[in-house]
């Protein structure tokens, strides 16, 4: 029954472990799954399962396929990480036994997913073919294929999407100009509700921590689409109309991400695409309430998650720094050279550390919030995402 | 003496080109590769593989690296790289040979 692979190898920790009473050995050691998490491998098909108390690599899996991009989520018990591949793999790997429990080839290029708020199911979104599918969590059996068909017939690829309360999920059609609501009510047919002309190729989308606001990334407009899903019959309205008042905007060499926006009390932190800006948004009024020049054009832009501080990296060439923004005087107040080709950062849980890959020093350094020090700098191949058990248990994670 | 001092730089030379095309490929894979797939079989960008750009001429390619597509996120490279560079990658591209 014990793998190989499994962490009762794998954990010197636990081998200093009280003898136990008389009886079966369990087939796992007991541990909790609350500080785990998941760094992705991108170039090698792999995935590091680590911890964060003692802030080490716990073991590799390997045989995920093609991990650019790649996302995932995490079961409700902490247990099983959902991990998104670029080939169309999803691949549900037990965090504690350090294997692969289920995987399959669902789709030709798939680029993120979510989980449903009761855990029973995996929705992941497409861009080949387009469309979203969505599977039994613990089995992995398709259970709805829902294909994004905009406007005239036009397949689309699919993004942003994100899990809501009441077994639903949202995202964005990129090539359409629209975003769809997909509820899956137990025992019924699933159902959709359609958004149409919401703006020019959406790229990315998320939704607030209550799970109410919906905000999509437009590329083709300046402006932001949003959407108030708690309020019935759903709209999309523009937002942020302008933002980059005609001036043309930058090249983009790499799309910003809204995964891990930065909210904070009633406000986000968007990246602008094609400029050198964070744009804050405040939740109330929907109306800009402040910008940040940035070093670089900004990808992700992480709220600690009390909100004090929200931190950035930048695309391509500029993707060697990260800085940090103060929430209430939206000035830089650090900036920190973690190594080459920053790609993501991730808190811990309540926020007293953060753990950034950098892709090209093959390393994930992980900082100390407060003090910005460098507390531990871990070995890693080509580190891209970086996912730890607590999202669990967040709305849009 | 003349000839061997030839012979290095010659050797050199080598040496540089060698090291720019294993950059050019990194940053193909890499940095092409966040938008159209590390393998460059496609995600928001259409593929790039030797097929897929089978029905355009070289200098298509390496135009469209230089300019990009104005109205979608194809970003022109102009700015980060030069004319015989965008070739190289044209080149590469339309081989199939990006390793
Ligand atoms: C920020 C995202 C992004 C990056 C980075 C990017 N591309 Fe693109 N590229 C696109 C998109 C999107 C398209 C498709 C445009 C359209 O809708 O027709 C495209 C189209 C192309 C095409 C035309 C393909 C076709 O079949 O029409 C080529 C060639 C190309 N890209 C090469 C490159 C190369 C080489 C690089 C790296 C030096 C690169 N791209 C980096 C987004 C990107």
């Amino acid at each position: 029954m014990i793998d190989r692979r499994s962490l009762i190898a794998a954990l010197p920790l636990l081998g200093a472990a009280p003898a136990r009473a008389a009886g079966p050995a369990p087939c796992v050691a007991t541990r909790g799954t609350g500080d785990l998490g998941v760094v992705i491998e991108r170039a090698t098909g792999s995935i590091l399962i680590v911890e964060t108390t003692g802030r080490s690599v716990l073991a590799r899996v390997e045989g995920l396929g093609d991990l650019s991009h790649a996302s995932l989520c995490v079961s409700r018990d902490e247990r099983y990480a959902y991990v998104f591949g670029r080939d169309g793999g999803l691949t549900k790997v037990d965090l504690l036994e350090a294997r692969i429990d289920k995987r399959i080839v669902q789709g030709g290029n798939s680029i993120g997913g979510a989980i449903s708020d009761d855990g029973a199911l995996v929705a992941v979104s497409n861009y080949e073919p387009g469309g979203v599918r969505v599977f039994d969590a613990q089995t992995l059996a398709l259970v709805a294929d829902v294909p994004a068909v905009g406007p005239g017939g036009l397949p689309s690829k699919t993004v942003g999407l994100v899990d809501i309360p009441g077994r639903a999920f949202v995202y964005a059609l990129y090539d359409a100009g629209e975003i769809w609501r997909l509820e899956l009510p137990k025992g019924r047919e699933p159902r959709v509700t359609r958004l149409a002309g919401v703006g020019k190729l959406p790229y990315d989308a998320n939704v607030t921590a209550d799970g109410r606001h919906y905000f999509a990334g437009l590329f083709g407009e300046d402006g932001v689409a949003h959407v108030d899903l708690w309020k019935e019959p759903l709209a999309a309205a523009r937002v942020l109309e302008g933002y980059g008042k005609g001036e043309a905007p930058l090249p983009v060499y790499k799309m910003p991400h809204y995964e891990g926006w930065g909210s904070t009390q009633n406000r986000l932190f968007l990246p602008a695409i094609g400029r050198d800006e964070l744009i804050v948004i405040d939740l109330d009024t929907l109306k800009e309430a402040g910008r940040v020049k940035t070093w670089g054009q900004p990808v992700f832009a992480v709220a600690r998650p009390d909100g004090r501080h929200v931190w950035v990296n930048y695309a391509h060439p500029k993707n060697g720094v990260v800085e940090v923004v103060d929430a209430l005087s939206l000035e830089i107040v650090r900036r920190i050279e973690p190594g080459p080709a920053v790609l993501h950062l991730e808190f811990t849980p309540r926020g007293h550390e953060v753990w950034v890959s950098a892709r090209d020093a093959d390393a994930v350094v992980v900082y100390d919030t407060r003090t910005f020090a460098e507390v531990a700098r871990l070995p890693a191949r080509k580190p891209s995402g970086i996912f730890f058990t607590a999202r669990a248990h967040m709305i849009g994670k | 003496m003349l000839a061997s001092l030839l012979l290095t730089s010659a050797a050199s030379q080598a040496a540089r080109a060698d090291v720019d095309r294993a950059r050019l490929a990194d940053l193909v894979r890499q940095d092409c590769g966040s938008c159209h797939g590390l393998t460059l079989k496609g995600g928001l960008g259409r593929p790039l593989t030797a097929e897929a750009l089978a029905h355009f001429p070289v200098e298509t390619v390496r135009d469209i690296i230089l300019d990009g597509l104005p109205g979608t996120p194809m970003p022109p490279w102009r700015p980060l790289l030069s004319v015989e560079e965008a070739s190289a990658i044209a080149d590469m591209l339309k081989r199939g040979d990006t390793k």
